[in-house]
């Protein structure tokens, strides 16, 4: 069975981000979590380049595998949570939880399966281009993007209203 | 390579943050695996608009920036998010989900 070669990369990429998003749900120290969860961020902007949204992919990595996670490590450290403070379910609370998401995999699958879905072709397309995405979000998707502005201060003025000391 | 692939991989994903959220009573690792889900739909979208630039459809770009403005809610809500956590974590010096059964009283 002949593979292209991107074909394997994105089995490669596949593999990657499905063995580190269950390092997240699994492992028991909550740092190593995050640590397992960059990575699996860095594996799907993988996929977004191999998918030709090359700026979705650079947001991605500075956005979420940058910003985002840099915070979540940063809760973690200022709380001093490690494996031994780490709250654990019961056991069979555990399995409940792994058989339900496996049930919802299995459905999913089962009514996806025989889908029929066009195959995706390997040339490059210019959509994800910040020239081409950047005329459509000044033109077509202005006003979201206005309202987005608002709600991340309103976000910002929350955060710190909350956090404020009383 | 079929769009199939896509979709099957984003389900994964997407089962997998469900799993994480069932399984842990960390209240920032719940949090991390709702990022987890996200992502998954994230991926979906953007497999779902090579298809249609494939297609030649114009429009194929707006399913990309449906996944810019997610990131953007995404990251609002991390912040928002993480502050309530950190709040509760003052009161009770704990980040156990359990703990909000006090609530109820």
């Amino acid at each position: 069975m002949g593979m292209s070669i991107q074909q394997i990369i994105f089995m490669v990429l596949s593999f990657v981000a499905l063995v580190s998003a269950l390092g997240v749900v699994l492992s028991k120290n909550p740092v190593s979590s995050v640590l397992c969860l960059i990575i699996t961020f860095f594996a799907i902007a993988g996929h977004y380049i191999l998918l030709n949204a090359q700026f979705l992919a650079v947001v991605h990595i500075i956005v979420y595998a940058g910003a985002i996670m840099v915070l979540f490590l940063y809760v973690m450290m200022l709380m001093n949570l490690n494996a031994e403070v780490e709250p654990q379910k019961r056991n069979w609370l555990k399995y409940a939880g792994a058989i339900s998401g496996g049930a919802l995999l299995v459905v999913l699958v089962a009514a996806l399966r025989d889908a029929s879905m066009p195959a995706l072709t390997d040339n490059a397309s210019e959509v994800g281009l910040i020239h081409n995405l950047g005329k459509l979000l000044f033109t077509q998707y202005v006003i979201p993007f206005e309202v987005s502005s608002i709600l991340f201060l309103s976000a910002m003025v929350g955060a710190v209203v909350i956090g404020k000391k009383d | 390579m079929p769009v199939q692939y896509y979709i099957f991989l984003s389900i994964a994903l997407f089962c997998i943050g469900v799993m994480g959220v069932l399984m842990r009573r960390n209240a920032i690792i719940i949090f991390m695996c709702i990022e987890l889900m996200l992502n998954a739909v994230n991926l979906l979208l953007v497999a779902f608009s090579k298809m249609w630039a494939d297609a030649g459809r114009v429009d194929a770009g707006s399913a990309q920036l449906f996944v810019f403005f997610i990131m953007v809610v995404a990251a609002a809500e991390v912040a928002v998010g993480l502050a309530v956590i950190t709040m509760v974590y003052r009161n009770t010096h704990s980040v156990d989900i359990n703990i909000l059964n006090r609530l109820k009283n």
